[in-house]
């Protein structure tokens, strides 16, 4: 069981009173991308075992989404962040990096 | 029949309007205000003035509960008050149930249904929670204490079935006696 904390109204709360939204930081492929970046925007999606960047909703409370960095193996939660971001913020990768020596965000897209 | 310690009704008698704007403006808090009648709530807070409650609901979101013949005069103190302001005041009145749950026991009857910390410490007067009771979407909060009265809306078309969790709930000897 996970227990996060909503950024918006700073409840702490298990993972019941949340609804999870799926992997964080896509970024759309347009009309512009052609068809197998959009396949790829679509369908392909990370399955990391460690630090994971996630979407989730606190559905049962305030009804706002956020975005969620964790580890999948211990379900370790680093911390929430804001929705309208593009990366994680400094904050968040630093307490990463301080928990998993050697992680970098730039190892993420390789 | 409930147990001696905690008892519930049915609120018919209130009206209550959903209000939205960005609440981290000062000058729309202001005007909230007045046309409310009540302090705006801070985070996950319950204001309280005689028979009316404010409560906070998101970062832009209240729910004002007031009697239900003062619905109207407050929608259009709302309107005059936000005027030229992005906003939205509705009438939820008949879309929501309020129900009263009182008395010692009362916190052990909520903490039974939502994934809440409710003792005293975590729990207190005029505090203010949406989580959910059982598999539906609650909203709670303090109104009183010793002894200890909570309010509770939920939405109208579950509240048949809140009533039964509720009978249920406040059963002689099933309280836990955690708190």
């Amino acid at each position: 069981m996970l227990l996060l904390t909503c950024p918006h109204c700073g409840v702490s709360a298990e993972e019941t009173e949340f609804h999870p939204g799926g992997e964080a930081h896509l970024k759309r492929i347009g009309p512009d991308g052609d068809d197998d970046a959009f396949m790829g925007y679509l369908f392909e999606r990370r399955n990391p075992k460690g630090v994971h960047f996630e979407r989730w909703r606190h559905a049962f409370g305030c009804g706002k989404w956020f975005h969620l960095a964790r580890c999948t193996v211990t379900l370790e939660v680093f911390g929430a962040y804001r929705a309208d971001v593009h990366a994680p913020p400094a904050e968040i990768v630093e307490r990463i990096q301080a928990r998993r020596p050697g992680w970098t965000p730039e190892g993420e897209d390789a | 029949m409930s147990d001696p310690a905690v008892s519930w009704s049915r609120v018919r008698d209130r009206g209550m309007i959903g209000l939205r704007a960005d609440l981290s403006v000062g000058v729309v808090r202001k005007a909230l205000q007045k046309a409310c009648g009540l302090p705006v709530p801070e985070t996950r807070r319950l204001s309280v003035r005689d028979d009316r409650r404010l409560a906070w609901m998101s970062p832009d979101e209240l729910l004002l509960v007031l009697p239900r013949a003062g619905t109207a005069p407050v929608l259009a103190a709302v309107a005059e008050a936000m005027e030229g302001r992005h906003h939205l005041a509705v009438d939820l009145s008949d879309a929501r149930a309020l129900f009263r749950i009182e008395g010692p026991g009362a916190r052990e009857t909520l903490a039974k249904g939502a994934p809440v910390d409710l003792s005293p410490a975590a729990f207190g007067l005029h505090d203010f929670r949406r989580s959910r009771l059982g598999q539906l979407a609650a909203a709670f909060g303090q109104v009183a204490e010793e002894p200890d009265a909570f309010e509770m809306v939920c939405f109208r078309s579950v509240a048949a079935h809140v009533e039964r969790w509720l009978d249920v709930s406040c059963r002689p000897g099933s309280l836990p006696g955690v708190f």
